[in-house]
């Protein structure tokens, strides 16, 4: 009888050993089984990245997480914080967060100033002041189930930050008693940057952290507009910055810089039509028959011109490699004749027409040349068709004359 | 084969037109045949066939710490003279959305001017939206020439 | 002397070294028979022209092709831009193959209607399905040599295919590729088929289908009472005629090259994925829609093998013809009705799958 129950008793052990190693986290076990409010966060946990860290709910909330008794295991002796009260939920993120020494052990890469930057932020400076309607670490980042920021499913992968901030801010009742338009994501999603994040997957395209801010954010006004888009559109802003245009839209207030005829939110693909014509941006202060109005109309006819050219010599490339011919360097050539087109449009951005000459001319050089040798190969298809028809002539003459020996022989016989 | 071979032929005139048409064709189309294959035979001034190497310059062009664009195939390469006996080549072509980079001197870096990323000198993404590094090209000298070809 | 005395004189000369008079008698006695059908008989010779035509400018593009990944590709491009008239021998020879491989079918299907592979005509009619077979091989051998996209990918279908035939399947695919996959050693391989290996059996095959026409004459439909029929001289009627039609097809060849030249495409990328839609070229297309629409499993039989040993079972019955097929020389007896229907079906199945595999 003895063998039987050691055998049982190891059996047993086998479970429970390993088992209690493993749970030793009793505030999951005892929170997956009760059947309320407490059960939700024990579900979530399974994509957290503390978790996955090895860290566990007491890590954050106090507590024993190896008693199964509540009594000890939720005890304030022994640390256990409980639900932390919204206002006070930066400062609980931060007792790790904000620890250089603590984040070395786990991530020693990770800032460490983002509560810092938070108290500097809007957000940050109104829940010091009592307000906890506004946004706190958990709005953002979800709480039990945070996932890291590059995790696809993460509220704060670039992906997803325009909905996570829209969530408040384009809630018109939530914006209501601050007095802060809710239109800004409708504007982004028609942006270019949307469509570069969402259509082209470009995870460095710009969303409302990359100008804003993200635990610093400091909205509406951006301190200086083409900085801050001058960190990736370089030249424009160097170009910008020396135009006249700097000087005048700065004194503005409001911001200004790039935002002012490109729009902060709705950020389009520009085109002539910002130039010239019924939706022209430069009319908009410039009124017409001024020489910076005269100014706009001859650069976006030289702009409109080279396009023009360069699409033309791309038709005719078009044609002559659709009836056969290889037309394959012109094609690479008038691949620079195209930078020359987007070199002109940056030079736009010093308002000074001789700058944009250069490139203009080069690119219509480029473009003339090109469609020269279009022209060429066209032509050439066309000797190629009159050899065929000489040839194919000369081959009816001979059938025919066959035809004409064979009757002759064949009549005679 | 030509019929009664005594009595002269009635239509000798009809005769000579259709064997000098027959003739004729003939020798005039057998030309048109052979003459695009005698011009085939003969073989066109450039006699290289592919780009798997381009001459690109002379090795005393190029200062030390400096890069040029130059064409390899139908697109652009970037040589650049580190030093002055290390050189690198790179396919010029930005990896983020196209635009041909150039070499940066003051930086030691090679840079592209439409979103500001930043690649060092062994192509690898050093900043900015490049996804992926540049593609490195072999560089040869051969005696004052500098030649870029794919690596292999 | 004059000019026929000269003529005269050249003959014997040759004639004593040569042997010519044989040959030239049995011209002078080779007689076509007049009928209906005559017409058919012109295009066994425009598929010998068209061989002809292949042998010929695929020795020019020989002298300019490279045939390593490397520089395949570029070369053809080479030959399409640079070399002199080298678009015109290009596409020639890509348009004459596929001609070629279409009236390769026609001649095959003209001799299988008139009954023409009975007795005494058996090897004949083996020795041109084996010509076929190996047309078919010249073009899926060529296809490849461009190196671009397109050739790349349907080598890859077309030996997987392959691959799936019972028992020789994987041994199969891996000669035919060099290797596990399709690259560099498939691109040798090929170039080795192409150029040197089928061109001999070919050739080889073509002088034994022509000496047993020759020894064997011109079949007549076997309904005809053969002694009735009215004759045309092969020389120099029935071969004029066939030089006019052998120039019309060779004014079609031009027209075609020019005025549709064969595409470069782009160069192969192994590492792409298949472009959309990819397919084997238009001969192999019936046999490849048929083993599309077969379900993966048909009771216990995977689906593709029962596919394989259906065209396998279709091969063999075709081939055999003249033996469950054949009639009496006299033109009595035979099963010439079910071979009939046995050719209707395959015309109408290859027509219909054809048609379907390519805008489907």
């Amino acid at each position: 009888m003895r063998a039987p129950k050691i055998l049982f008793l190891l059996w047993f052990s086998v479970w429970i050993v390993p088992g209690s190693a493993a749970a030793a986290d009793s505030c999951v076990t005892c929170h997956a089984a009760i059947d309320d409010a407490v059960k939700g966060p024990a579900a979530l946990i399974k994509n957290d990245v503390h978790i996955a860290h090895g860290l566990s709910c007491a890590d954050c909330h106090g507590g024993d997480r190896t008693s199964d008794d509540p009594d000890v295991s939720m005890n304030k002796a022994k640390g256990f914080k409980g639900k932390p009260a919204r206002a006070t939920i930066p400062k609980f993120c931060a007792a790790c967060h904000s620890s250089p020494d603590y984040m070395r052990k786990y991530a020693p890469r990770e800032r460490v100033d983002q509560f810092e930057l938070y108290q500097t932020s809007v957000h940050g400076k109104r829940l010091a002041a009592g307000d906890t309607a506004v946004a706190t670490c958990i709005d953002c980042h979800s709480v039990h189930d945070i996932r890291a920021v590059k995790d696809s499913a993460a509220p704060v992968h670039p992906l997803h930050v325009g909905e996570t901030c829209s969530r408040c801010h384009s809630d018109a009742a939530k914006m209501a008693p601050y007095k802060i338009p809710t239109n800004q994501f409708q504007e982004y999603k028609t942006s270019v940057h949307w469509e570069a994040l969402t259509k082209r997957g470009d995870l460095s395209a710009p969303s409302c952290a990359s100008c804003h801010g993200n635990h610093g954010a400091k909205p509406p006004q951006v301190e200086s507009v083409s900085a801050v888009c001058g960190s990736c559109h370089v030249l424009f802003e160097q170009l910008y910055e020396k135009s006249v245009h700097n000087a005048v839209f700065s004194a503005a207030s409001g911001g200004g810089g790039c935002m002012v005829c490109h729009s902060n939110h709705a950020v389009h693909y520009p085109s002539t039509a910002m130039l010239a014509g019924p939706k022209a941006v430069c009319s908009g202060c410039h009124d017409a028959g001024t020489a910076p109005a005269g100014t706009a109309t001859q650069m976006a006819g030289w702009l409109d011109g080279l396009d023009t050219a360069l699409k033309k010599s791309e038709t005719v490339l078009a044609s002559a490699e659709q009836s056969g011919m290889e037309v394959s360097e012109a094609q690479v050539r008038l691949i620079d004749g195209r930078e020359n087109l987007v070199k002109a449009r940056l030079a736009l951005h010093s308002m000074k027409p001789a700058e944009m000459q250069k490139p203009v001319e080069a690119g219509m050089a480029i473009a003339q040349a090109t469609q020269k040798a279009g022209e060429f190969a066209l032509h050439e298809k066309d000797t190629r068709r009159m050899g065929l028809a000489v040839s194919v002539l000369l081959i009816g003459i001979v059938i025919l004359a066959i035809r004409l020996l064979l009757r002759r022989m064949e009549s005679s016989s | 084969m030509q019929g009664n071979p005594t009595s002269p032929p009635p239509d000798a005139g009809r005769r000579t037109l259709v064997s000098w048409l027959l003739g004729g064709g003939v020798a005039a189309s057998l030309a048109s045949f052979f003459y695009p294959v005698a011009r085939f035979l003969d073989p066109p001034m450039v006699a290289e066939v592919s780009v798997n190497e381009v001459a690109a310059g002379k090795v005393q062009d190029l200062k030390p710490n400096s890069g040029k664009i130059v064409k390899f195939g139908n697109k652009p390469a970037l040589l650049v003279r580190v030093n002055d006996t290390q050189w690198k080549a790179f396919s010029a072509v930005c990896t983020h959305l196209n635009c041909t980079v150039q070499y940066q001197e003051a930086r030691r870096e090679i840079w592209c001017a439409c979103h500001n990323g930043t690649y060092d000198l062994e192509g690898r993404v050093a900043s900015g939206p490049p996804p992926k590094p540049l593609e490195e090209l072999a560089v040869k000298i051969r005696g004052d020439e500098v030649v870029i070809s794919k690596r292999v | 002397m004059s000019a026929a005395e000269l003529k005269a004189k050249t003959f014997d000369w040759f004639d004593e070294r040569l042997g010519l008079r044989m040959a030239r008698d049995l011209l002078d006695h080779k007689v076509v028979p007049l009928h209906p059908g005559t017409a058919w008989y012109y295009f066994g010779g425009i598929t010998l022209f068209l061989f002809g035509v292949q042998m010929f400018t695929g020795l020019l593009l020989l002298l300019y092709y490279r045939p390593t990944v490397a520089e395949a590709f570029d070369s053809v491009r080479f030959i399409m831009t640079r070399v002199e008239f080298g678009w015109l021998i290009r596409s020639i020879h890509s348009w004459s193959a596929n001609l070629l491989i279409f009236f390769a079918f026609v001649h095959m299907f003209s001799v299988m209607f008139t009954h023409s592979y009975r007795r005494p005509r058996e090897l004949t009619w083996l020795s041109g399905i084996a010509l076929l077979g190996l047309m078919m091989g010249f073009g899926f051998s060529g296809y490849l040599l461009p190196w671009n996209q397109i050739s790349y990918f349907a080598t890859k279908v077309g030996t997987d295919v392959a691959g799936t035939t019972p028992f020789v399947g994987p041994v199969l695919a891996r000669f035919l590729r060099g290797g596990e996959d399709v690259g560099a050693a498939t691109l040798t391989r090929f170039f080795a088929f192409h150029v040197m290996i089928l061109p001999l059996i070919s050739c080889g095959l073509i002088g034994l289908h022509l000496l047993l026409v020759q020894k064997a004459g011109m079949s007549t439909p076997k309904h005809l009472p053969v002694h009735d029929l009215s004759h045309m001289k092969f020389f120099p009627n029935f071969f004029l005629r066939e030089l006019m039609v052998w120039y019309g097809v060779l004014a079609l060849l031009g027209s075609l090259a020019a005025i549709f030249p064969w595409e470069l495409g782009e160069k192969a990328d192994p590492f792409a994925s298949a472009p959309a839609g990819i397919r084997p070229e238009w001969y192999f297309l019936a046999q490849f829609y048929t083993l599309k629409l077969i379900p993966s499993h048909v009771w216990i039989i995977e689906g593709e093998l029962l596919g394989l040993a259906g065209f396998g079972l279709l091969a063999l019955v075709w081939v055999a013809l003249p033996f469950w097929a054949a009639t009496k020389p006299d033109g009595s007896g035979g099963r010439a009705r079910l071979a009939t229907g046995v050719g209707i079906f395959l015309v109408c199945y290859l027509f219909t799958f054809t048609l379907l595999g390519y805008f489907k």
